[in-house]
């Protein structure tokens, strides 16, 4: 199917399923039960779990296949972000123009960044990425102000020109759309206790990470993503056998940059704000996170890890003491103070320490991140079938 | 002329005079060994060959090409296949892979965008794979790991993967060191069917004399970075100056 092995097709229809009827199973706990709270279906997060989805599947397609640690990848977002803004601005309110364009730019970007950058590799590489990045926010915060909106970062206004949607008559500032339908528009369906969000905005950034998956697969299956792996395996050896792999790799840093871009570009799609913060280390320290939990060079891990980690990000951190007193109110007056106590410092403010702990875990137990623990599990439940019917005949 | 033209090649580091005056002739279709003893200049001569040193004097002809300042890739272009004293071949992937690679770059040159199509529809190069890993008897460990094959196989991978891209001079570095007797042996057998059954000028540069006696049509004795001798394995063999090479005075 669209010349994809049995494999990776059912992989990429498993995935469509699960984003179309994400807005389902993320909501498992009826709206007034005590666990709402863990409920993630809401459209705000479930439109950041597919764009960081994107945004981890394309740095994966540099980290996992060529092993070119980027430290600086949310340079390419920022930069996506503020060109996004820019044409909601000037062009259109329609979002189409802004995510082509916000990948473009930070396209270009790359090439710039990458050029130089690719002249090092292993940790010097890492470095000269972050001190790119770096820059760029400092820039991107001070000198050009007049471009990036500075400190309060950059947004739609009411007297923008849009010179393509015409005159502006309603009094508000237009809200982002797809031809008419907007992004924050949403349908809700209740069902039993259950409340669902069907968002449009959520939708429109699936089918594209959904695209963005695709081409992910087929790019792994190429030449061009063979010989990327052999960059990582042996660069010396690929020199020797007669190609230049200084193209190979700008090339993946591009597409890599690009992928970037197209997630900063979803994001201002979704919410016409482009901030500084978004070029900062942190951010790109947060890529390299979900990619390293879900799993570096699988398809499937740089999705799951950015899933995982934004869920803590949102989940975890709504936890506060109240709530943790109202759950283990079961419990004696002293233990349960004293139980709180030792939770407290993991949850609320305190989600990074949880995703430290997750962090070290998963390097130092499962190397090949939540995909490798996937791998383990059906391992060892096939097993059990077989030696279940290896223990058959014998009876 | 021969296909490998060296030519009063010299290089000095600080205060030691690595080569001086090698001149050195491969003809096309032999098999040609430069042997000498430790620190006779012989990888010195080698990263010569490669690009990754440039002479302080002479020329690097092949072909009627210079090699000298080439970058690697370039001088795989120009027909010169290159065997690493430990296997340098790409452990993550498969065996089929990594044959495939050196097909691809033979057929492609070097860079080719197409990140699209799947790289096991290029019927021709997958063919062309089949047939090289059949050919190295290695068609049953396609699937493996590159990685875990044994230290034999590897090395045999390895030429096999430069003779897909069917070079004109082969060029092994110490292609044996390391290895146990009978992969020592393997190695041997496999490069003298090499030698029969294809058209390939081959140039080994070996420490160890047993190893070439068979194989190679001439040797060059390099002694303190210049040639001592060079002449057919027989005459070699029982030679003054070789013994007095590699023994020293008194033998």
């Amino acid at each position: 199917m669209l010349g994809l092995s049995k494999k990776d097709a059912s992989l990429l229809i498993t995935v469509a399923v699960l984003v179309a009827l994400a807005p389902i199973f993320l909501n498992p706990f009826p709206e007034n039960s005590a666990l709402s709270q863990f409920n993630a279906g809401y459209p705000d997060l479930m439109q950041r779990f597919v764009i960081f989805g994107i945004f981890a599947i394309g740095f994966n397609i540099l980290f996992g296949l060529t092993g070119y640690l980027s430290f600086g990848h949310a340079a390419f977002l920022g930069a996506g972000s503020y060109a996004g803004v820019w044409m909601l601005k000037l062009l259109t309110i329609n979002v189409i123009p802004a995510i082509l364009i916000s990948t473009v730019v930070a396209g270009l970007f790359a090439i710039l960044i990458g050029y130089i950058s690719l002249r090092r590799s292993g940790i010097y590489f890492s470095i000269l990425t972050l001190a790119f990045a770096q820059m760029s926010f400092a820039l991107a915060a001070s000198v050009l102000t007049p471009i990036t909106g500075g400190e309060t970062g950059l947004q739609t206004a009411l007297n923008d020109p849009r010179i393509l949607d015409g005159a502006n008559e309603g009094g508000n500032i237009p809200a982002p759309n797809f031809f008419g339908l907007e992004m924050g528009d949403s349908l809700q369906v209740s069902f039993a206790g259950w409340l669902w969000t069907f968002n449009a905005g959520y939708y429109v950034s699936g089918i594209i990470m959904l695209i963005s998956f695709y081409v992910a697969i087929r790019i792994f299956r190429s030449p061009f993503g063979i010989m990327l792996r052999a960059i990582k395996s042996n660069q010396q050896r690929l020199n020797y056998t007669g190609l230049n792999t200084r193209p190979y790799m700008l090339a993946c840093f591009v597409i890599s940059g690009m992928y970037a871009g197209l997630a900063g570009g979803l994001m201002v799609a979704m919410d016409p704000l482009a901030g500084a913060e978004r070029m900062q280390w942190t951010a790109s320290g947060e890529v390299v996170l979900m990619t390293i939990l879900g799993g570096v060079g699988t398809l499937i891990g740089p999705v799951l890890g950015a899933g995982l980690i934004k869920y803590f990000e949102n989940i975890f951190s709504k936890i506060n003491s109240n709530l943790l007193h109202k759950w283990f109110s079961f419990l004696p007056d002293g233990l349960e103070d004293f139980v709180v106590t030792i939770i407290y410092p993991f949850i609320g403010k305190g989600w990074h320490l949880t995703l430290g702990l997750m962090f070290m875990g998963v390097i130092i137990f499962l190397p090949g991140g939540l995909v490798e623990l996937g791998q383990r599990i059906s391992r060892s439940l096939s097993k059990n079938k077989n030696d279940a019917a290896e223990h058959k005949p014998a009876e | 002329m021969g296909i490998l033209d060296i030519k009063d090649v010299g290089k000095r580091f600080g205060g030691l005079q690595a080569l001086s005056d090698v001149n050195l002739n491969v003809e096309e279709n032999t098999c040609h060994a430069i042997i000498g003893p430790n620190g006779a200049g012989k990888s010195t001569l080698l990263n010569c060959l490669i690009g990754k040193l440039i002479p302080d004097s002479g020329s690097v002809m092949f072909d009627g090409q210079s090699v000298l300042g080439r970058t690697p890739y370039e001088i795989n272009q120009l027909g010169i296949s290159r065997v690493f004293q430990t296997p340098e071949i790409f452990g993550d992937l498969t065996v089929f892979e990594n044959m495939m690679i050196p097909i691809f770059a033979k057929r492609d040159g070097a860079f080719a965008l197409d990140a699209i199509s799947d790289f096991m529809s290029h019927k021709d190069v997958v063919e062309q794979a089949e047939n090289e890993l059949e050919e190295m008897n290695m068609a049953d460990k396609r699937h493996m790991h590159a990685a875990s094959l044994s230290r034999g196989d590897k090395r045999r991978l390895e030429i096999g993967m430069c003779l897909s891209q069917q070079p004109r001079l082969l060029l092994l570095d110490e292609p044996t060191a390391g290895m146990a007797r009978a992969d020592t042996n393997n190695t041997i057998d496999l490069l003298k069917e090499i030698k029969e059954e294809r058209d390939i000028t081959i140039a080994i540069i070996e420490h160890d004399m047993h190893v070439v006696f068979s194989l190679a049509d001439r040797i060059t004795v390099l002694a303190q970075g210049t040639p001592l001798v060079e002449d057919v394995p027989e005459k070699i063999k029982g030679h003054p100056k070789v013994k007095e090479a590699y023994l020293g005075e008194s033998a």
